[in-house]
């Protein structure tokens, strides 16, 4: 695999590839998960897609998407462990499959600068009080169908309940009461206080010049990025097993239960824990799938996922409210099966087969192998798919079998029907 | 083995049809990690009255085709998804209004992996007990989705648009209809529309075609089936008009949703001409509610639709329709609003400017959808089996005029008796409207 460059100013990583038929950019831009300036920035994204000082509304933001042959572009706000990071994606299509010849990479710089560094302020220095009431609503909607989403809405209350007063209880769409009181002076504060505080990261995957990225990013992005020191979240061991029970109208119950654990990314156990993972419950050969759903036929999904820079292993599965007890203890009983070390050497290399099929399968999706790169950035070290298959394959039963042993059961929420 | 190029996409194509009756696609992408290949019956949904082999007239519960995908899984030796992950790959499936879709994906043991796909695919294996089991799997997938408003109310829509037409039944069937699913069911399904020549297989991805297809041969010619017998559907006749006018669903839900369905007639076309057709609707759909057009900023302005607005045209052999709409405050005022914008687009007719603009995103939109081995393998085959070619879509998108489009949008915006809508709103203000 090509070696990733890094250039000066926004720091910008180019990631060579001739695989696709397009260029992919993508923007981070990262500041810790707080509690102040949360709602600003998870409101931010929708207002700076309204319109720029180069592209004033979103028809005219559109309408040059459109011309750049269908210029994809999404942001959003994200929380990775405790960081909030705003997102800006842009595919553009790559001009040589083109019939005429249009600038496109270039046009995508801009497009992205402009959306993040140069919004469409008033003469008062504020975004226009019309956009701002209109994002707010449809913010509010958006906050409001959380609850719409039930797993969504498990997940979440599971993170408020079991890591509360710490930053990983804050969501990441914010809050409504401060969505009220938001106004174009105070969102344009953020705003500023964004582009001074946070760390930018530009990646650019497909068939480019480096050079040529290089010379757009110092002409377009004139930025001075301050670093930021690796946040590493404290391992906190859980003083005793919460268990908290929610009545709602769903015909399905969510049982979603969080365990800590001191492993994160970066650590020489990590691999193991991802291993540990996908044979708990991170795949279709899982403990979890075979005994909850295909043996007991208890539910539809049942799978564990690890967030990798928290040290949080959760696990969600859909049940009948009446199997809460059956359900939790064949769960229970799945990672006490592989502390215990009951599993065979073939499941171990199932897991690692599976994971590096995904890891490999990763490469081919420009966003997935930025998603991977970012993993590396966040803790300030290189990492790539090769690095992490080595590091996967090194993994022995005895490791899997410490990963295991490394839980600690948390909190257990269940989401139950009325009735 | 015959060779397909399309020069300014820069692909290759290989096609075989074998001697039991199965089509073959092969797409070699080099630089790709991944293999990605789908075996796919021409069977969905929507097949649940034909006749069977011995010449019966057989009417089976809703929700079949999508059981017999779970539980084509299970083999006499276990379960399927064993095998695939020891062969270091992902597999899984779908089923659709027309189509149940295997596939794996895999960065090693291709070969391995491939002959596990059409090995278990084609060799069906269901006990009393294990379709038993199934039930509860199955009852929690449609609970699942009972909770999901944006299904339901798509699917209080169908219900709307269609008086007989099976596309209204929902996928996964009830919890009563999947309970009277036996066996014998599943393997008469099983018999009627998995026979070869009712299938195709694509594979993409870092491929040599020439081994690749060697392996298919063997593995297929190694096979025995009966004799090749096309499936008789029994389809009911669908009048022009929708069954009612208007569905009202009260869920707890936060925000509302509202969707309104305009009911096409099947267009009678194939090949080019229906590719056409379809990029023609499409486009014409993003001229008049796109995030570009002015009917959208109107609507957003009002408070009328979020970032969930959503439309589309579903067209397939015999049956077709427009949606658009989605989470909205104030859903009657959406519909009118939808009506409205549409009269004034047959009004005004189609802006040239923007109507350029649009053939761009879309062509844009397919180098993107390019990228995607999923995406080329699936979509390439739900336009085979409606005779279309996924790869001429460029072509024929260069080629479209804003004319064409015109005269779509006199053919088909007829909304006199072809116009349903359907709401979820929140539960207990049902009588408030």
């Amino acid at each position: 695999m090509p070696e990733a460059k890094k250039t000066k100013s926004v720091r910008t990583t180019v990631i060579p590839s001739s695989t696709f038929k397009t260029t992919t950019f993508v923007m981070h831009i990262r500041t810790p998960l707080q509690k102040e300036y949360l709602t600003e920035k998870a409101l931010l994204p929708s207002v700076l897609e309204r319109g720029t000082k180069h592209f004033p509304s979103r028809e005219i933001i559109q309408a040059a998407l459109e011309e750049m042959y269908g210029a994809h572009l999404t942001a959003d706000a994200v929380k990775k462990g405790e960081h909030h990071i705003l997102s800006f994606k842009l595919e553009v299509a790559n001009e040589k499959f083109l019939k005429e010849t249009v600038p496109l990479t270039e046009r995508a710089v801009q497009m992205l600068a402009s959306i993040a560094f140069y919004p469409n302020l008033n003469e008062k220095g504020a975004f226009p009080d019309l956009i701002v009431d209109e994002e707010k609503r449809n913010h509010a909607q958006k906050l409001a169908g959380v609850k719409d989403d039930k797993m969504r809405f498990a997940n979440k209350r599971l993170a408020e309940i079991m890591c509360e007063g710490e930053p990983y209880a804050l969501p990441v769409l914010g809050y409504e009461q401060q969505l009220e009181a938001i106004t174009g002076e105070s969102l344009a504060k953020a705003h500023e206080s964004l582009l001074k505080d946070s760390v930018v990261d530009l990646y650019v995957v497909g068939d480019v010049n480096e050079q040529e990225i290089s010379r757009y990013a110092d002409q377009y992005m004139k930025f001075s990025s301050r670093p930021l020191a690796p946040i590493r979240s404290a391992f906190k061991k859980p003083d005793e097993v919460r268990e908290v029970k929610e009545s709602d109208e769903v015909s399905q119950a969510k049982l979603h239960i969080g365990f800590r654990t001191p492993v994160v990314f970066g650590d020489k156990n990590y691999f193991a824990l991802q291993v540990f993972n996908s044979l708990f419950g991170g795949a279709p050969h899982s403990k979890l799938f075979t005994n909850v759903r295909e043996k007991e036929s208890l539910a539809y999904y049942a799978a564990s996922r690890v967030e990798s820079h928290k040290g949080l292993v959760i696990v969600m599965a859909g049940i009948e409210t009446t199997q809460y007890d059956k359900a939790l203890s064949i769960i229970l009983q799945q990672l006490e099966d592989i502390k215990n070390g009951t599993f065979s050497d073939e499941d171990v290399s199932k897991s690692k087969a599976v994971l590096r099929n995904q890891l490999l399968e990763t490469m081919d999706s420009p966003r997935g192998r930025v998603e991977l790169e970012y993993h590396g950035t966040l803790i300030g070290e290189n990492w790539n798919a090769d690095n992490w298959i080595t590091e996967i394959e090194k993994v022995q039963a005895a490791d899997v079998k410490a990963a295991a042993a490394s839980l600690e059961l948390d909190t257990i929420y269940f989401l139950h029907g009325k009735g | 083995m015959e060779k397909i190029s399309f020069d300014q996409l820069q692909e290759q194509l290989y096609h075989e049809k074998l001697d039991n009756g199965l089509s073959v696609f092969l797409l070699p992408k080099p630089g790709f990690q991944k293999t990605y290949a789908t075996l796919t019956a021409n069977y969905g949904s929507i097949d649940n009255h034909f006749v069977a082999g011995d010449g019966s007239e057989k009417k089976v519960p809703d929700g079949i085709a999508h059981f017999l995908e779970h539980k084509m899984f299970e083999s006499e030796e276990g379960d399927v998804f064993q095998e695939f992950s020891a062969q270091g790959a992902s597999a899984n499936a779908f089923t659709s209004f027309t189509r149940t879709a295997y596939l794996f994906s895999a960065t090693s043991n291709v070969e391995k992996n491939l002959t596990t796909l059409l090995d278990f695919v084609q060799e069906p294996y269901f006990t009393e007990n294990s379709v038993e089991k199934e039930k509860g799997i199955i009852e929690q997938e449609i609970k699942m989705y009972e909770d999901n408003p944006d299904w339901q109310n798509f699917f209080g829509l169908l219900k709307g648009l269609y008086k007989h037409h099976p596309v209204q039944i929902d996928i996964a069937g009830t919890v009563d209809s999947i309970r009277q699913i036996s066996k014998e069911d599943l393997y008469t399904c099983y018999e009627s529309f998995y026979h070869p020549s009712n299938m195709v297989l694509f594979v993409v991805g870092n491929l040599e075609p020439e081994k690749m297809m060697t392996l298919i041969r063997a593995n297929q010619s190694a096979k025995t089936f009966p004799e090749s017998n096309p499936p008789q559907r029994i389809l009911p006749e669908e009048p022009v008009d929708v069954q009612k006018t208007e569905a009202v669903i009260p869920l707890p839900v936060q925000t509302p949703r509202c969707l309104i369905g305009i009911k096409q007639p099947a267009a009678g076309l194939e090949g080019r001409d229906l590719l056409q057709h379809e990029l023609g609707m499409q486009l014409l759909l993003e001229l008049a509610f796109g995030s570009s057009s002015s009917a959208y900023q109107r609507m957003y302005a009002e408070g009328l639709i979020n970032d969930s607005f959503s439309f589309d045209y579903t067209s397939e052999k015999e049956f077709g329709f427009i949606a658009a709409g989605g989470e909205t405050a104030r859903p009657d005022d959406l519909v009118e609003a939808l009506r409205r914008e549409l009269i004034s687009l047959k009004q005004s007719g189609v802006e040239a400017d923007h109507f350029e603009r649009l053939k761009k995103k879309k062509i844009g939109f397919f180098l993107r959808a390019l990228n995607s081995p999923e995406y080329i393998a699936n979509q390439f085959t739900r336009y085979h089996f409606n005779g279309m070619n996924l790869f001429d879509a460029v072509p024929v998108l260069e080629a479209l005029d804003a004319a064409y489009v015109e005269r779509l949008l006199e053919q088909t915006l007829d909304f006199e008796n072809r116009m349903t809508v359907s709401k979820v709103i929140p539960a207990g203000e049902a009588s408030a409207g």
